[in-house]
């Protein structure tokens, strides 16, 4: 069987043509090996080669990425490959941006095998991770040692065809794709497995890593509400009937700010909910139920609270990633402390 | 969002149905709501009752507020 051919991606700094002074030459291909292609050639053995190594700078494909892209894929494309290795990247991030554009485009275009290796901060990581096979490697070039044999390794499965072990097996960063399998115990059986060796103190590992969620200290208690402008925020979904703004069901990616100028309570007829993960039979008629404007309303007019500010923020709790709903917050915390709001309620369903 | 907030440096109370999720994601001022569709009130109970209740537990939340905690504190 003929030796499969591979040709491989670096940058200016790694091809040995020069650091950040060079970081802006265009796209060149030469024959066979350079640099770290050495050794990756060597951790393929004899089952593949490197025919033809690609190098273009970094600030060069990150200013010119699409002419760029273009101009390697047809260089690319000369040598016939039966597999594409872009970096490793490991910290560098405009590398790790070049790495993983190149490998999405030739897998799209050629249709062949693609792999990457970067570091986990790389923002490469986050932006290809879900897309491409991106091995993990330590933080500096130091550790090409380890990072080479794993992408050879890994690729060259993909072009056999064999099987993909997992990211833990594999050494890839988790592409968050979730695979069902049957395994021979069950889970309570397991369960209970993990609690007695907890219970002895010996090691048990978690089958699910649970996201770690920061704290923040509790601001002090308000002196005087009767004396404070009070804000409803909620993770409820309710937004004006037809739903303006586009707010998502589930999964948010944005969150709005609504007049309540003038109402003494939210109606049905202005507002809607469009949160996907609760029965909105109850909302729909009332959606008070969420954003309590009738009774805060009222409170507002007896002087229980100072005031009531005129708007409330709105968004879909449901499926929204802890990112992004950070992201609202540090947002919309900014307009509430601008307008002098003193206290929020927030209310989730 | 309760914690950006929180970190904005204004009081906040969460007015959750869930309280083991309001307790792990970090809230600090907690109020349980009452169901899933209907975290302030009770429909069930018609129109009036419902609203009488939303009404007691926008008064705990306010009293939440004005109460020093030194963690994550469910007012029940």
């Amino acid at each position: 069987m003929r030796k499969l051919r591979v040709v491989h991606y670096i940058n200016n700094f790694f091809a040995g043509i020069g650091g950040e002074e060079k970081a802006d030459i265009p796209p060149e291909v030469r024959e066979g090996v350079v640099g770290p292609g050495l050794a990756l050639n060597k951790a393929l053995g004899n089952e593949a080669e490197i025919v033809a190594t690609v190098i273009c700078g970094d600030s060069y494909f990150g200013q010119k990425t699409d002419s760029a892209k273009e101009t390697m894929l047809e260089m690319i494309k000369s040598h016939k490959p039966d597999i594409f290795v872009a970096g490793p990247a490991f910290n560098a991030g405009r590398y790790g941006f070049a790495c993983g554009e190149m490998a999405m485009y030739v897998e799209k275009e050629l249709e062949i095998p693609v792999v990457s290796a970067m570091y986990r901060e790389n923002p490469g990581v986050d932006m290809y991770k879900r897309d491409l096979h991106i091995i993990e490697t330590e933080i500096s070039a130091a550790d090409m040692r380890n990072a080479v044999p794993r992408m050879a390794n890994l690729v060259l499965k993909l072009a056999k065809g064999e099987e993909v072990g997992s990211p833990a097996e594999e050494g890839y960063h988790e592409r968050g794709i979730r695979v069902n399998y049957f395994h021979e115990k069950r889970g309570s059986e397991r369960g209970v497995d993990l609690l007695v060796k907890k219970m002895n103190g010996q090691e048990c590992v978690t089958e699910y890593p649970m996201p770690v969620f920061d704290r923040v200290d509790p601001n002090p208690a308000v002196k005087d509400i009767s004396k404070v402008k009070v804000a409803i925020v909620t993770s409820g979904g309710i937004v004006p009937q037809g739903n303006p703004d586009r707010i998502e069901s589930s999964s948010a990616t944005k969150y709005g700010i609504y007049d309540i100028n003038g109402m003494d309570r939210l109606s049905a007829d202005d507002f809607m909910t469009i949160h996907g993960g609760y029965d909105r039979a109850f909302v729909t008629e009332d959606p008070n139920l969420v954003v309590p404007l009738d009774v805060m309303r009222e409170m507002e007019s007896e002087g229980v609270i100072g005031e009531l500010a005129n708007y409330f923020v709105t968004t879909t709790g449901t499926g929204t990633s802890v990112g992004n709903a950070k992201g609202f917050g540090e947002d919309f915390a900014q307009k509430l402390v601008a307008d002098g709001v003193g206290a929020v309620i927030l209310t989730s369903t | 969002m309760v914690k950006e907030v929180e970190r904005a440096g204004i009081p906040v109370v969460h007015m959750a149905t869930v309280v083991p999720i309001s307790l792990t994601i970090g809230a600090n001022r907690i109020i349980p709501g009452v169901g899933i569709p209907y975290p302030l009130g009770d429909p069930t109970l018609g129109e009036v009752k419902s609203k009488k209740i939303r009404r007691s537990m926008v008064e705990r939340a306010l009293t939440a507020l004005q109460t020093e905690v030194d963690g994550q504190t469910v007012f029940e």
